[in-house]
């Protein structure tokens, strides 16, 4: 149940709006980039496990 | 005991980090929920700042990790400069993006309350205005190791920068204490006599602390992670084209 936040409810909610979304973009932005660059060094491996010269 | 220089190799660091970053994200996210909904729900307004005393369950916590993200940074700057381990650099690299975003919070959630207690969006405070070069230098601290191709260039640069910084990071902390001026109150919370807090406040907020630490300790070992992964991708490029 929402609380009675008076005449400062716009201030609150703003608040809470803006931190809740920069907090989950910021979430966001390292949890995809890790899956990314994950998948570029899983590709490049393969990629050079593949080629004759590819192993140490 | 294991020392605390072994995770400074990349496999052990990953394997360690493997199962502490699942426990760390879980656990933050439980206690950021748990604070939030506690302190937006079920703490009362307070006598003169009305509801507005929520907003500090956001901004004490992000402010309080804006700071300490850059003695994080700080410190493993000068593990890198010292001893050159390069989980450390990619750590503090992994940190910047982390600690930028909490000062972006708690500048934000600091305006959004300034204007009906004070009045004013923005005022020229010491506190205020060395939270807001504290923004800057995290910027640029992002800029520097985008901008550096040599990975080894750009972690000294990259650390001198964060020693640099670390004044206005230490400012930041105390510029209430050392300039007895401006808009912005001393610490919310103290372990001095008198203290200044009522518990209602105190635990969720003592909740949404914990949660935050938690949650910048999952996203730096999640960075780091990623770092480690860049890295090694970029040496077997560099091998592969001197092959070639």
């Amino acid at each position: 149940m929402m609380p009675d936040l008076g005449p400062y409810a716009t201030e609150v909610l703003l608040a809470y709006a803006v931190s809740l979304g920069l907090m989950a973009a910021l979430v966001l932005w390292v949890w995809l980039r890790g899956r990314r660059i994950k998948a570029e060094l899983a590709r490049l491996e393969s990629r050079l496990n593949r080629s004759p010269n590819g192993q140490d | 005991m294991a020392s605390l220089w072994e995770y400074a190799n990349p496999v052990k660091f990953m394997r360690l980090s493997g199962w502490l970053l699942p426990v760390t994200a879980l656990l933050a996210a439980g206690l950021i929920a748990t604070g939030l909904i506690w302190g937006f729900f079920f703490t009362p307004d307070d006598y003169r700042q009305g509801s507005t005393v929520k907003i500090i369950f956001l901004h004490v916590p992000s402010a309080l990790m804006a700071i300490n993200a850059w003695v994080m940074m700080l410190v493993a700057s000068l593990i890198w400069l010292i001893r050159r381990h390069h989980v450390s650099a990619l750590a503090a690299r992994a940190a910047g993006p982390v600690g930028a975003t909490m000062t972006l919070i708690a500048l934000m959630t600091g305006a959004i309350w300034g204007q009906p207690m004070w009045g004013t969006w923005w005022a020229w405070d010491p506190r205020l205005t060395s939270f807001l070069i504290l923004f800057l230098f995290y910027i640029g601290y992002i800029a520097l190791w985008s901008a550096i191709e040599d990975p080894d260039t750009a972690a000294d640069l990259t650390s001198v920068l964060c020693l640099v910084g670390s004044v206005f990071a230490v400012l930041s902390r105390y510029a209430a204490l050392f300039w007895n001026q401006g808009l912005h109150q001393g610490a919310s919370l103290s372990v001095a006599p008198g203290t200044r807090m009522d518990m209602t406040y105190k635990l969720p907020l003592y909740v949404c602390m914990t949660g935050f630490g938690l949650l910048f300790l999952a996203l730096v070992l999640a960075g780091t992670r990623s770092e480690i992964r860049a890295r090694r991708a970029r040496a077997l490029l560099t091998r592969e084209r001197a092959r070639a």
